[in-house]
């Protein structure tokens, strides 16, 4: 074992005590402000914990999760959240995926085009909720009234847009160094056997980017569930929409109102800090834990096994 | 600035013929103007008045757009609960004490979990690792009553504290690093530190003088990840520093001048140019770095 020359038993004792004191600094913090947060955090979900009461609350066991499931607004929060996610992924991927191409190509300017489709992405998630509820609300009206987050039915569409914007051009990156590391000579030994170019993509470059797709598709559906900053600040959960008759339906009620907006994160921090639930808000948090957790697992094993070894 | 190999291999996967290339030239000058409309928009705004002359015309450029513009900015900087300069320094102040801390601790850890070989290492370093799929709302509720009990118990103030904040950082900062920091360091070779050791190193220096150094690309690619996050964060700051307390970041005070003048759309606007332009201006010193960084984090 080379490790000996350092870590040998002659000098152990002092060899622990350092390790402890390299370790410490960076694992107490992370053991304090995450782990500890995440096991109470357990504990506290199936208690009726409530803003008032700290301290005071008593184990109410699956309460609040029952309470949960009959919540057609939480229903409907999750219903958006996946709508949302699942409109963003394939959105961005594709916008993404199509400025990766071609800024890949010889231009002159190619660097420039880069460095621009990427800038929105340093503008933070709130700033960017207020700069598009301007644009949505105050400058496109003109040519589009009523604006895309002020109808319930396209609100998470405008949301989508937005976030594109924001996030495509990060993922174009990630798609660029992929691109670049497809054989420039199996394309052209194509191109001489007379394959144009969606058959030059479909059967070589999309294979050999495989990779790629796994990493950016699981980076964007990740990031989609876990919006709440530009939610905040473009469109406050709304507009109120009437929940759709089938959605009703499965919960054996006649439609009521509902957020159009109101995704699973803001759901959770309503429930705490609005409506001051704490116990059934973290109930909420638990949940999508586990959901984030499934999601993206099963996205990673389905795109994985399409990944081809050069 | 370091050229990749990838770089120099600049790959073409439909080798484009010359006269495609004008045309392609063209589209993708079309599309970054396109892609840069929300940005042009929002600047001729913050050059009016009032709302009314936004309502009139929002596409328009305004007379005395400069004397406008100039006169919103006042407006922020003065403003004494929007506090620009403040939110700015404590952004500041918040976003490098965070950088340095984690990098630090993180790249510490990250060192002797690869170069401590026993089970407990393992362990702790996948410990680490399993941070990184908590999601911020799991552990947002508790976080903020265990610090309000920190506080109860020893004394000490921990929310709407600079410490406070950079401290839940390093922790939340701390699986990312650590995991970014230990594939790194696995590929540093033994040998450098075997002989520092002979040279008669302890610990510490061969790790600050040694190791330390050589972690120079990584450490790029943290700063660049966790600068970002940090500086652009808004949940955190919120339930940790609040809203409208004497430590208030950036995003923070975005939140207070959206807040208060709800209708007043030039200075909102003023205010999103003033919030988003350090970093804009910093992109375009340190634009290779930026990018190269958070490409290079997602890969790994």
């Amino acid at each position: 074992m080379k490790q000996n020359i350092i870590f040998g038993s002659s000098r152990r004792a002092q060899n622990n005590r350092s390790f402890l004191i390299f370790l410490l600094p960076s694992l107490s913090a992370f053991l304090i402000f995450v782990i500890v947060p995440f096991f109470t955090g357990v504990y506290y979900s199936f208690t009726n914990w409530s803003g008032l009461n700290t301290g005071n609350e008593s184990f109410t066991g699956l309460d609040n999760y029952r309470q949960i499931l009959n919540d057609p607004q939480f229903g409907f929060s999750f219903l958006q959240t996946a709508t949302y996610s699942l409109l963003s992924v394939v959105i961005i991927n594709i916008v993404a995926f199509g400025l990766a191409l071609l800024v890949t190509q010889k231009t002159i300017m190619k660097n420039v085009y880069r460095a621009g489709f990427f800038l929105p992405n340093l503008i933070g998630g709130l700033v960017l909720g207020y700069i598009w509820q301007f644009l949505y609300n105050r400058a496109l009206i003109i040519w589009f009234d009523p604006s895309l987050i002020s109808v319930g039915n396209t609100s998470i569409l405008g949301l989508t847009i937005v976030v594109t914007w924001q996030y495509a051009g990060y993922i174009m990156m990630i798609y660029i160094a992929a691109l670049q590391n497809v054989p420039q000579d199996l394309i052209e030994a194509a191109t001489i056997d007379g394959a144009n170019a969606w058959q030059r993509l479909r059967a070589i470059t999309f294979p050999l980017v495989a990779q790629a797709f796994t990493i950016a598709l699981f980076l964007t559906l990740v990031t989609s569930f876990k919006q709440y900053d530009t939610v905040v600040s473009l469109t406050q959960s709304g507009p109120a929409m009437q929940m759709p008759i089938w959605f009703a339906n499965l919960y054996g009620i006649n439609p009521i109102t509902v957020q159009s907006t109101e995704v699973i994160t803001y759901n959770i921090y309503e429930t705490a800090f609005v409506r001051f639930q704490l116990g059934v808000g973290q109930a909420k948090a638990i949940l999508f834990f586990l959901l984030i957790g499934v999601i993206g697992g099963l996205q990673v094993y389905f795109t994985q096994k399409r990944e081809v070894e050069m | 600035m370091q050229k990749t190999s990838n770089d120099k291999q600049k790959t073409n996967w439909s080798v484009t013929l010359k006269q495609n290339n004008w045309t392609i030239e063209i589209i993708s000058v079309l599309l970054l103007i396109l892609f840069f409309m929300p940005i042009i928009i929002v600047l001729i705004n913050v050059g009016k008045a009032d709302n009314n002359a936004i309502i009139l015309d929002p596409l328009g450029l305004p007379q005395n757009y400069l004397s406008n513009f100039l006169n919103n900015i006042e407006r922020i900087l003065t403003h004494r609960q929007i506090r620009y300069f403040s939110s700015f320094g404590y952004s500041l102040l918040i976003t490098t004490l965070s950088l340095t801390a984690i990098g630090i601790f993180s790249s510490m850890a990250a060192w002797v979990l690869v170069r401590t070989k026993t089970k407990y290492s393992k362990a702790i370093f996948f410990l680490f690792l399993s941070g990184l799929v908590i999601p911020f709302q799991v552990v947002m509720l508790p976080l903020v009553r265990l610090l309000q009990d920190i506080t109860n118990i020893t004394g000490i103030p921990m929310k709407e504290t600079v410490h406070g904040i950079v401290l839940t950082y390093v922790g939340f900062g701390a699986p990312l690093s650590v995991f970014m920091f230990y594939g790194f360091i696995k590929s540093v070779p033994l040998e450098i530190e075997e002989a520092a050791i002979i040279d008669g190193c302890n610990q510490s220096q061969v790790f600050f003088r040694v190791v330390f150094p050589i972690l120079k690309p990584i450490f790029v690619t943290m700063l660049v990840l966790n600068g970002l996050w940090i500086w652009n964060d808004y949940l955190l700051p919120v339930l940790v520093l609040g809203v409208k307390n004497p430590v208030q970041t950036l995003p923070l005070s975005v939140g207070v001048l959206a807040g208060l003048y709800t209708k007043d759309w030039p200075l909102i606007l003023t205010q999103v140019i003033l919030a988003a332009i350090p970093l804009l201006i910093l992109f375009l010193f340190v634009q290779k770095h930026i990018i190269k960084g958070m490409t290079s984090g997602a890969i790994k």
